[in-house]
């Protein structure tokens, strides 16, 4: 297939490197302020080298990239909360054109749902969002596969960074600052990490899951999630926890009837207790009890697979 | 609630009355109540107006809970659901009812909380999470490593009616919202609880 890359940060970049190795051929790359667009297919090794060298992608302006030849949208800029802009407006302008989208980005499925199913049906084009929940954890793949209304609920740990804190707290004794900029030096966490340690990733995930499993029947946005964070749960709670063969952990939980995301407790050798920046989500199915994936939620390359898992189910 | 006869937390069981009139059983009713004149009448009270006959009556004055209150075990006679109008009017008259014949605390639940918890009157916080109707605080452990005056941390074990979960979990967060404080829920969900 033909795509198109909107977003050059380490998911974009992910999978123009490794679009090749699956057979598909990238014919525009848009970063913020610049494009590079070729329908021949671009040399990729050439696109993220100039990027990294230079900040820029090519000498294109990104609606170049919009409006080049493709046969998928992968858009993968920065999501953005409310009405989910610049990500959206690339969604519609793709779906218009009835072309395929698939999306990294979380705001539009997390954000205006409705909006994206209603573009959809006026579209030739499908859109697919794998990697908005889980990273490489293939979570919405495998709902789809169970069907929707078999699925009863989904919950589980959403975020990396919020997890390694409170996997770091609980196994050293120490404070939530303390390990937050232990974890900002080894890249784990951001330079601001609001919207990890606020639950706001992970609700944005369980937002999207909570949409998927109402199977239209609900919308549901951010301002319908109950989301607490892990700025405020003390070392001491931790060790209380751990005195009692517990631990803490974010946890998100999504169902058709809604979704919450907060600190709780969770047994110390659960299968929720995942440790550092490890991801899981939990499925129960009405046929088949739970099911338990879990596996990288981060990262480009990790997610840049999920992208182009949904290409390949397009392609198929 | 069952028909059995309840078992008593020393493992003792009751007979369930076959040799009583039809239909009239024989229950047990654990009471807590504060340390002062008339409580124990006041108690008594609900039982005789609800068609409850007094058995016996076993007053620890001696031994007192974990919050000062002393422990009363009720027997009495009645049938089964003018025993139910009992516990309920028991409760209406602001008596901690611990267990109520068959009614056992068959369900364990841990939160955390923190925050303030010592400024904000640990007392009263337990108490007031006790009076979410069948929740009983069965152990606490406090942490303050800053001192009492900053922010700690306790565990609480409860002991939760058979599918009351929810309803003690909604009153604990509205105590803590009063309060400020921190909850942090055990997941009830995921069946891990245990």
């Amino acid at each position: 297939m033909k795509l198109a890359v909107l977003g050059a940060g380490a998911v974009g970049r992910s999978v123009v490197e490794l679009a090749g190795e699956y057979g598909h051929t990238v014919t525009a790359v848009a970063d913020s302020g610049t494009a590079a667009v070729d329908p021949d297919g671009l040399d990729a090794a050439a696109v993220v080298d100039r990027k990294e060298r230079e900040g820029v992608v090519g000498d294109a302006a990104p609606e170049d990239a919009l409006a080049a030849e493709y046969d998928a949208l992968v858009e993968a800029t920065p999501t953005t909360l409310d009405d989910a802009q610049p990500g959206f407006g690339h969604v519609r302008a793709a779906l218009e054109r009835d072309r395929h989208v698939v999306l990294a980005n979380k705001g539009p499925v997390a954000e205006r749902y409705g909006d994206l199913r209603a573009l959809k049906r006026e579209s030739a084009g499908d859109v697919l969002f794998e990697a908005t929940v889980g990273g490489a954890i293939p979570v919405l793949s495998t709902i789809a596969d169970f069907g929707p209304s078999k699925v009863t609920a989904a919950r589980g740990v959403l975020n990396g960074t919020a997890n390694f804190v409170l996997s770091r707290m609980a196994a050293e004794g120490l404070d939530y600052e303390h390990v937050l900029a232990e974890a900002q030096d080894l890249g784990v966490a951001e330079a601001d990490p609001a919207f990890d340690v606020n639950g706001t990733d992970a609700a944005l995930k369980c937002v999207i899951l909570a949409n998927v499993l109402s199977d239209d029947d609900v919308e549901y946005s951010l301002d319908d999630a109950a989301v607490e964070g892990i700025t405020d749960v003390p070392g001491s709670a931790l060790d209380l926890a751990a005195e009692d063969g517990r631990t803490v952990r974010l946890i998100g939980e999504a169902s058709a009837d809604g979704v919450r995301v907060g600190p709780r407790l969770v047994p110390a050798n659960g299968t929720l207790a995942v440790t550092g920046t490890r991801n899981i989500v939990q499925l129960e199915t009405e046929h088949a009890g739970r099911l338990n994936v879990s596996g990288r939620g981060a990262g480009g390359p990790e997610t840049a697979t999920a992208v182009l898992a949904d290409v390949g189910r397009l392609d198929g | 609630m069952t028909d059995e006869a309840e078992a008593s937390a020393d493992g003792g069981r009751r007979g369930d009355g076959d040799d009583h009139v039809a239909g009239v059983r024989s229950y047990t009713v654990r009471l807590e109540l504060v340390d002062e004149p008339g409580e124990l009448l006041r108690a008594l009270q609900p039982i005789a107006d609800n068609g409850g006959n007094l058995l016996s009556i076993f007053h620890e004055r001696g031994n007192l809970t974990p919050r000062g209150h002393i422990p009363v075990e009720v027997d009495l006679e009645c049938t089964p659901d003018r025993f139910d109008d009992v516990v309920a009017a028991l409760r209406d008259a602001g008596v901690n009812v611990i267990q109520a014949g068959a009614e056992q605390y068959s369900e364990e639940m841990t939160v955390l909380l923190a925050g303030h918890l010592i400024d904000t009157d640990l007392s009263d916080t337990l108490n007031r999470i006790e009076e979410c109707a069948g929740a009983s605080v069965a152990d606490i452990s406090l942490s303050s490593p800053e001192g009492t005056a900053d922010a700690s941390s306790a565990r609480l074990r409860l002991a939760v009616e058979s599918g009351r979960v929810d309803d003690v979990l909604a009153g604990i967060r509205a105590v803590a919202e009063d309060k400020e404080l921190r909850v942090i829920e055990p997941l009830t969900g995921g069946g891990e609880t245990a």
